[in-house]
């Protein structure tokens, strides 16, 4: 074990034209926490995430994931789907991204593709069913049932992702972005939409995903109540900038926060990102 | 049309004036082209007047639009009574199950008994109806496609359109890899068809390579150019990634055209060497098939081995297809179709999804190219043109996109009809060009628009159109 | 130079008969979304109606050319569009928000319809027109064999082509129809909500596309002379890859695409080989697509994550 954080981020830059959406943003994610990133609509928050999990490549800065073997990452630069394919960082999204014409279960063995992949000798050996490959299949959809039963979903295995209520389906994409075996889960609004009772469901499968598995978790929320009860470090951001940090006591009384939250209304990163055709 | 239903009166007057409107309009389109030909009866310049023509087409319009319309106003009614009847005859039907099998069975006998020569027919439809009701459509299918060559060995016609019936049904599938299961449109995929035969027409013509050694080498040429046409449209989305694909079909073809060193240009390429049966060549001689297996000869030896020569092929198709989607690649294609963004979420490589996607699809493209040229023994790149292209693609969408057997009954439908209509030679163009036009209307989504999962955990429930994305690439 | 000034003269005339056709490829693809397959062979009907029309003239005695071209074009843009709204009407208007391929497959089959109903109708044999408009203009003469013409066709093709580029562009911003069509090219849902009448609209929008392609059907016919049932096919695709190329959505990317793709086309056949001269256009078009996958004048693609 290393004593590095997960995930650090240094004087991270998004520019989109005339616009800086994130502004030289620092802040480290320690291991095995739960981070929060919280800040009012419009002030950059799903921009880092994009820069993270690098659908968007920053303008400058750095972001570094460190595993706990001690093996570092610079995610700047790599594209996409190396970053989960080899840093393990999962994502879920604001707009829930499900494969809606596949059952719940086919989701989360699309998610365990590239270990599949290699089991399936790159499809050679999956083509005359091996049994190296049927293990590993029989071992994908154990996990898979693993965290259906985590999310509540057993019940709904067989059903095509676009058929589920909303909050299953925001759990749903949970478990499938967990069925990548990440070090670092990164949630853009997770509890968006949930009802109360839901709500605090998501608060228990959060928790447990901290406590039973070595996932370190990232999370922009809106619901106060989410961020303040299970999270143990919040970052606040406001157009694009760290305006505080510290623990959700702390945050919670610090004015600087309070009037971010009071004094601002505009959705300008939207629609600016909007603008640059981004 | 509220109005139109209280009396019959002002039925018959709104259908009129319908039907008036549409014979206007009709006059409109028709007058010129159909009222006049070009050129006068000495073959010289000016025109014939055709007014009897432009009349009665005009007139059947006007009627039969009059009567669609007075359907159309009666459409609540027509409809209850035509679900009704319906109802009625699948009651009767399950009521009396056996006794209809009886009585089939029955008719199959008589009919043997006054036809003892067309016993085979009837064999043939007797045990696809029978493996039908017992193991279901799929196996139905499977029984007469195997049977086909024995009901009507007599008849070279049908059997020679029974084989390219199975050409279709096995591009089809090959397509559905491509636009069915990973949601790629591909308006070009008659070049992979093309580059199938003329690799083996070509290979098989300059170093006298058999059938069987071409086979492997034309579909990996075929997959090369599918790679190759991957690569550009990488990045390329829903229309773009059609005149992309149908750019790079059209080029195929022009260099087919005028590259004469090496294809011969326009006039083709001849004397391909026909398939033999593992090495025994199909012809009269000492060596032959007939006189090997003790036979007389019979050219129709040759067409039977070609026929399951394509079930095979299309079968190997099929099961290919139907394995790959159970594994990691194929899931991904699902999922690309569905989502490309969640995809890339989860670390699978877009790029390398896609690039197997065109290179398997391309693939048996390229066999069926290379059975097409062991077949014809002759190709040019007048085979391989556009309208190819856009009706394996119509196959696969009227087919359902992603359902194996709906591919399968869109190609046998579409290109039997088209080839038993071929004495109308331009009327049947018309017509199957109206028929793509009602079955999209009537099906958008195809025949067969349900997909099967690929996995299940407790019961395997079929997923309905509505959640299925058909992909925007 | 003299050589390539007069291929550039060559080119233009092309282009503006595909950036025509383009324009309606286009305007149907920015409102509704979908490849109008059928439009190529509008065109070809329209020059077919075209000839017809011609011979009908000639058959009544009116051979003096500035007045039979007036009527010529206002009876194949009456009835070419009258072709556009048809095929609106039977094979798209159906399935208007229905699946993304159903209508394209719909378009195909429309397209095989019109080739085939032609064929049937005119014969299968080329069609050819004497020449009408005569007549060249030496711009350029150096006194070498190289000299620089432009003939009264070309004129006719390119002043055509810039009028109706104007009066269009005219209606597309300045007219409550073009304010229409631009509500529906933004949000077809919205413009219905809003009162626009969007079935109207959008027949106005394929009459209109079919009209400009009835008169790129005119100047084919009177440039080249020769026409068959066939035609609609290759120039479509032409003129689709124009629409593409230009950004596709875009009215000045159609007309901009137009005449790049009748500059590469005559250059090519100029300089290098009339054989590959669609294989040059095409792969411009990949090579374009490559590096801006909207196109010239398009619109980037916004991808929300």
């Amino acid at each position: 074990m290393t004593n590095e954080p997960i995930l650090s981020l240094n004087a991270l830059t998004m520019r989109f034209g005339g616009l800086l959406a994130v502004d030289g943003l620092s802040f480290d994610a320690k291991r095995g926490d739960i981070t929060a990133l919280i800040g009012p609509n419009g002030a950059g928050k799903t921009t880092v995430f994009n820069c993270i999990t690098g659908f968007y490549e920053p303008t400058s800065g750095s972001i570094r994931v460190t595993h706990d073997d001690g093996k570092a990452f610079a995610l700047e630069k790599l594209p996409d789907f190396r970053i989960a394919q080899r840093v393990h960082v999962a994502r879920t999204f604001q707009n829930i991204r499900l494969f809606a014409g596949m059952t719940a279960l086919e989701n989360l063995l699309v998610a365990q593709h590239n270990r599949l992949m290699r089991a399936s000798g790159y499809t050679v050996f999956g083509l005359f069913g091996l049994p190296g490959y049927r293990a590993a299949e029989r071992e994908a959809v154990d996990l898979a049932r693993y965290w259906l039963e985590k999310t509540q979903l057993t019940d709904r295995a067989d059903d095509p992702a676009g058929s589920l209520p909303y909050g299953a389906q925001r759990r749903l994409e949970i478990a499938r972005a967990m069925c990548t075996r990440p070090v670092l889960l990164c949630l853009d609004e997770p509890a968006a939409g949930l009802n109360p009772r839901e709500s605090d469901e998501l608060n228990v499968l959060l928790r447990s995903i901290k406590h039973d598995t070595k996932t370190s978790l990232l999370l922009i929320e809106h619901d106060m109540n989410v961020v303040m009860e299970i999270s143990d470090h919040v970052v606040v951001l406001d157009h694009g900038k760290k305006i505080s940090e510290g623990t959700p006591e702390f945050i919670r009384n610090d004015p600087k926060v309070i009037a971010a939250y009071l004094g601002v209304d505009e959705d300008a990163v939207e629609e600016a990102e909007a603008e640059a055709g981004l | 049309m509220s109005a139109a239903r209280t009396g019959n009166a002002s039925v018959v007057s709104h259908a009129l004036k319908d039907a008036l409107v549409a014979a206007i309009v009709a006059f409109g389109l028709f007058v010129l082209l159909l009222g006049f030909l070009i050129g006068d009866a000495r073959g010289g310049m000016g025109l014939t007047k055709r007014p009897l023509l432009l009349a009665s087409v005009v007139g059947i319009v006007f009627v039969g639009r009059f009567l669609i319309s007075l359907l159309y106003y009666n459409a609540p009614a027509l409809r209850v009574a035509l679900a009704q009847a319906w109802a009625a005859t699948l009651d009767f039907a399950r009521q009396y199950k056996t006794a209809l099998v009886l009585l089939v069975v029955a008719a199959a006998i008589g009919w043997i008994v006054f036809a003892p020569a067309q016993w085979p027919l009837v064999v043939m439809l007797l045990a696809t109806l029978l493996v039908g009701i017992t193991l279901g459509f799929s196996a139905a299918f499977l029984a007469f496609a195997i049977l086909f060559p024995v009901a009507f060995y007599d008849n070279p016609y049908y059997l020679g359109i029974a084989i390219i019936v199975l050409t279709y049904v096995m591009l089809g599938w090959g397509l559905n890899i491509v636009v069915g299961l990973a949601g790629l449109l591909d308006l070009g995929y008659v070049a992979f068809y093309a580059v199938g035969a003329y690799s083996y027409a070509i290979i098989a013509q300059t170093y006298g390579w058999s059938f069987w050694a071409c086979l492997p080498l034309a579909g990996l040429f075929a997959a090369f150019f599918g790679i190759l046409l991957g690569f550009p449209v990488l990045r390329l989305r829903g229309d773009y990634l059609a005149i992309v694909t149908l750019a790079f079909g059209e080029i195929v073809r022009i260099v087919l055209l005028n590259w004469v060193s090496f294809t011969n240009g326009p006039n083709g390429i001849g004397s391909i060497p026909r398939a033999s049966f593992f090495g025994i060549p199909f012809n009269a001689e000492d060596n032959g098939f007939a006189a090997t297996f003790g036979l007389s000869f019979d050219p129709t030896h040759r067409t039977v081995f070609l026929f399951y020569l394509i079930l095979v092929l299309a079968l190997i198709t099929n099961w290919v297809t139907l394995r790959l989607r159970k594994l990691p690649v194929g899931r991904a294609w699902e999922a690309l179709r569905e989502d490309e963004i969640a995809v890339r979420s989860l670390g699978i490589n877009p790029t390398n999804t896609k690039l197997t996607a065109f290179a398997i699809g391309a693939m048996f493209g390229g066999f069926a190219g290379a059975f097409f040229a062991t077949r014809q023994g002759f190709i040019s790149p007048d085979s391989f043109t556009f309208p190819e292209s856009a009706l394996i693609l119509a196959i696969v969408v009227l087919g359902g996109m992603g359902s194996q057997i709906g591919v399968a009954i869109a190609a046998t439908v579409m290109t039997a009809s088209f080839e038993l209509f071929r004495e109308f030679e331009q009327f049947r163009l018309v017509i199957f060009g109206f028929a793509m036009v009602g079955i999209m209307v009537w099906r958008p989504r195809g025949l067969i628009s349900t997909r099967e999962p690929t996995a299940y955990l407790k019961e395997r429930k079929t997923i309905s159109v509505e959640h299925v994305a058909e992909g925007r690439g | 130079m003299e050589y390539f000034l007069q291929q550039l003269i060559n080119g233009l005339a092309l282009g503006s008969i595909y950036g025509l056709v383009a324009i309606g490829y286009t305007m149907v693809y920015g409102i509704i979304g979908m490849i109008n397959f059928a439009h190529g062979d509008i065109f070809m009907v329209g020059a077919f109606i075209a000839l017809i029309a011609f011979l009908i003239l000639i058959a009544i005695g009116i051979t003096a050319v500035p007045l039979a071209l007036f009527l010529v074009l206002l009876i194949a843009m009456l009835l070419t569009s009258l072709y556009g709204w048809a095929v609106e009407r039977i094979a798209y208007r159906p399935l208007r928000g229905s699946f993304r391929l159903a209508p394209l497959i719909s378009a195909i089959g429309m397209s095989i319809v019109l080739q085939n109903y032609v064929q049937l109708a005119q014969g299968a044999r080329v069609k050819t027109l004497p020449p009408l408009v005569t007549g060249v203009h030496t711009l350029l003469d150096l006194g070498n064999r190289f000299v620089v013409q432009i003939s009264n066709i070309q004129i006719l093709i390119i002043v055509t082509t810039l009028a109706l580029m104007t009066g269009f562009s005219w209606l597309v911003s300045s007219t409550s129809l073009g304010r229409d069509m631009r509500a529906c090219e933004q949000d077809l849902k919205m413009a219905a909500l809003l009162g626009v009448d969007t079935n109207r609209t959008i027949s106005l929008t394929f009459l209109i596309g079919a009209a400009l392609a009835s008169v790129a059907g005119i100047m084919y016919l009177l440039y080249y002379g020769v026409i068959d049932f066939h035609i609609g096919f290759v120039a479509g695709v032409k003129a689709f890859t124009a629409a593409v190329l230009g950004g596709i959505g875009s009215l000045p990317g159609a007309m901009l695409g137009g005449l790049l793709i009748g500059l590469i086309e005559t250059y090519w056949s100029a300089y290098f080989s009339v054989q590959y001269k669609d294989v040059a256009a095409f792969s411009i078009l990949i090579i374009v697509l490559i590096f801006m996958p909207t196109g010239i004048l398009g619109r980037p693609e916004v991808e929300k994550v």
